[in-house]
């Protein structure tokens, strides 16, 4: 990790080719990635904290509603939360399901591919999707672009925030906060193979040794993989962790409107534009005269 | 026939826009290119350039549903003024069925119509329908946190697309009134156009304001 990993790979609403694209040697094993291993999260709220302070952030009140999660949902202010579930299972017996929600890092951000503003939203080649403040024009789109609810409005500053995954520490080769700050050994930070590695053999030792028979790696091909891992207990049934998606991609909505949409709509405008100066050249103007009743006035 | 659809002038001038007409035309004109040029900055990377003319994306982003509640405002007093005279008569039928004409300028082969032809017409509900379509799915855009998620993304597709259609008749209608038919701008800037523009283009519409016109003296 360098701060060579910062180099820019992706740019949101760019003209043109993007600087630096495909010009450096592989950077696959550049591609960071956090594993959150649920099966051993107590819940602590560490990393929550942590977060908050080394992104300088205000806190917030926090809310119970007789669970143990910290507020409702992440916020501008609040990028990191341990979402909690009471899950009880066939057998009658119960489980807390804490599942730490962050931005994902998608191989293919949905927030990118919806971003209109150059430059608000780029992807650095270890894999880091980070939001530029102040190129951000605050239009929200980046909201309806990503496919995990993620980003998040400020309505004084009408900018939208999430979490950076550190990219500050780690282009100094440092972990992210929330990794320094884990107790359990819960989460883990390296490179994407290194990581899958891990998160296979966690996920194996759950199945021949934990009685958790569904146990599985969630890494979403929808979006091309992300940069933020999971290890579930029961990786057939997502949804249970306060929401994950099974099947999480850029809405279709949103890739029709920046593919055919976009190309059908520019050719339409320049086509259309074409045309009707074609016909002023062909055809030329329409003046009334043709029955000479005081057409020489003003025309 | 009332005087806010027309009246004989002198020098063979006929009033077409009344002040009011005329108006609430540049309201909804003047708001509608602020929103097309801020619209299309978000549109393509290539037209970014515009917002940034305009003051900067945070700014465009900030003013286009304000100009889009003008423009909304504008089409809701053209709904007022003209929706009972753009409804589709039989002489706008004939006029369509003669189109060919119409575009090759072979203009005394065209059926004689009303105060508006049925492209005007179309323009009009076009631009209508459009908008109540850009009016709800901008107020999603605009405050996206309020809408689900599969609301959202009906909505930027929807806007987008509305936006399109509008586009394609706001083109037609600038080179129809301000390049391809002579007459027809000043007709909504000064209001009036000549005896020969009203009855060529507008033969029903003119016929009437003529036998009116007669009928008072």
């Amino acid at each position: 990790m360098s701060q060579a990993t910062l180099r820019i790979q992706k740019i949101s609403g760019h003209a043109g080719a993007v600087p630096g694209d495909g010009m450096y040697r592989d950077i696959k094993e550049k591609q960071v990635c956090k594993l959150v291993d649920t099966t051993t999260c107590i819940g602590c709220k560490a990393c929550e904290i942590a977060c908050q302070e080394w992104n300088d952030l205000p806190f917030a009140a926090t809310m119970f509603d007789n669970t143990y999660q910290t507020m409702p949902d992440t916020s501008w202010n609040f990028w990191n939360l341990i979402r909690f579930k009471e899950h009880v299972r066939t057998d009658g017996t119960m489980m807390w399901l804490m599942r730490k929600d962050q931005c994902m890092h998608c191989a293919d951000p949905g927030c990118l591919e919806a971003c209109p503003a150059d430059g608000a939203i780029v992807q650095y080649a270890n894999g880091i999707v980070d939001f530029q403040s102040d190129k951000c024009i605050g239009c929200g789109y980046c909201i309806t672009g990503c496919p995990f609810n993620i980003p998040k409005f400020n309505p004084s500053t009408r900018k939208v925030h999430k979490c950076t995954l550190c990219a500050d520490r780690v282009s100094e080769n440092l972990e992210p906060a929330c990794i320094k700050s884990c107790p359990t050994g819960c989460l883990h930070f390296g490179t994407k193979d290194d990581m899958k590695d891990l998160a296979n053999r966690r996920a194996k030792q759950l199945k021949e040794h934990y009685n958790f028979p569904n146990a599985g790696v969630y890494d979403p091909d929808g979006v091309g993989g992300t940069g933020v891992i999971y290890v579930l207990h029961d990786i057939t049934d997502p949804e249970l962790y306060n929401g994950l998606p099974k099947d999480p991609h850029i809405p279709w909505a949103v890739k029709l409107w920046k593919h055919p949409l976009k190309w059908l709509g520019n050719l339409a405008m320049v086509g259309g534009a074409v045309g009707l100066f074609v016909h002023y050249l062909k055809v030329g103007p329409k003046i009334a005269h043709k029955n000479g009743n005081g057409a020489e006035g003003r025309q | 026939m009332s005087e806010t659809t027309g009246a004989m002038l002198p020098n063979n001038r006929v009033l077409r826009y009344n002040f009011r007409e005329r108006m609430v035309h540049w309201t909804a004109g003047i708001s509608y290119v602020y929103l097309l040029m801020t619209g299309l900055a978000f549109w393509t990377p290539w037209l970014f350039w515009m917002a940034v003319a305009l003051g900067g994306g945070a700014v465009s982003r900030m003013l286009h549903p304000w100009a889009g509640l003008i423009f909304t405002f504008a089409v809701i007093l053209m709904y007022g003024m003209w929706s009972t005279q753009m409804r589709e008569s039989a002489a706008d039928k004939a006029w369509w069925d003669s189109i060919n004409n119409y575009i090759t300028n072979q203009d005394e082969k065209m059926p004689p119509v009303g105060r508006f032809n049925g492209g005007q017409k179309l323009l009009f509900w076009g631009f209508f329908w459009c908008g109540v379509a850009l009016l709800l799915t901008g107020i999603v855009l605009w405050l996206p946190q309020s809408f689900p998620a599969v609301v959202r993304q009906i909505a930027i597709f929807v806007h987008a697309a509305a936006a399109l259609i509008t586009i394609g008749l706001f083109m037609l209608h600038v080179y129809m009134g301000a390049i391809f038919e002579k007459g027809a701008f000043d007709a909504v800037i000064r209001g009036d156009v000549s005896a020969a523009f009203a009855s060529e283009h507008h033969r029903l519409w003119f016929d009437e304001i003529a036998r009116e016109t007669s009928a008072k003296r």
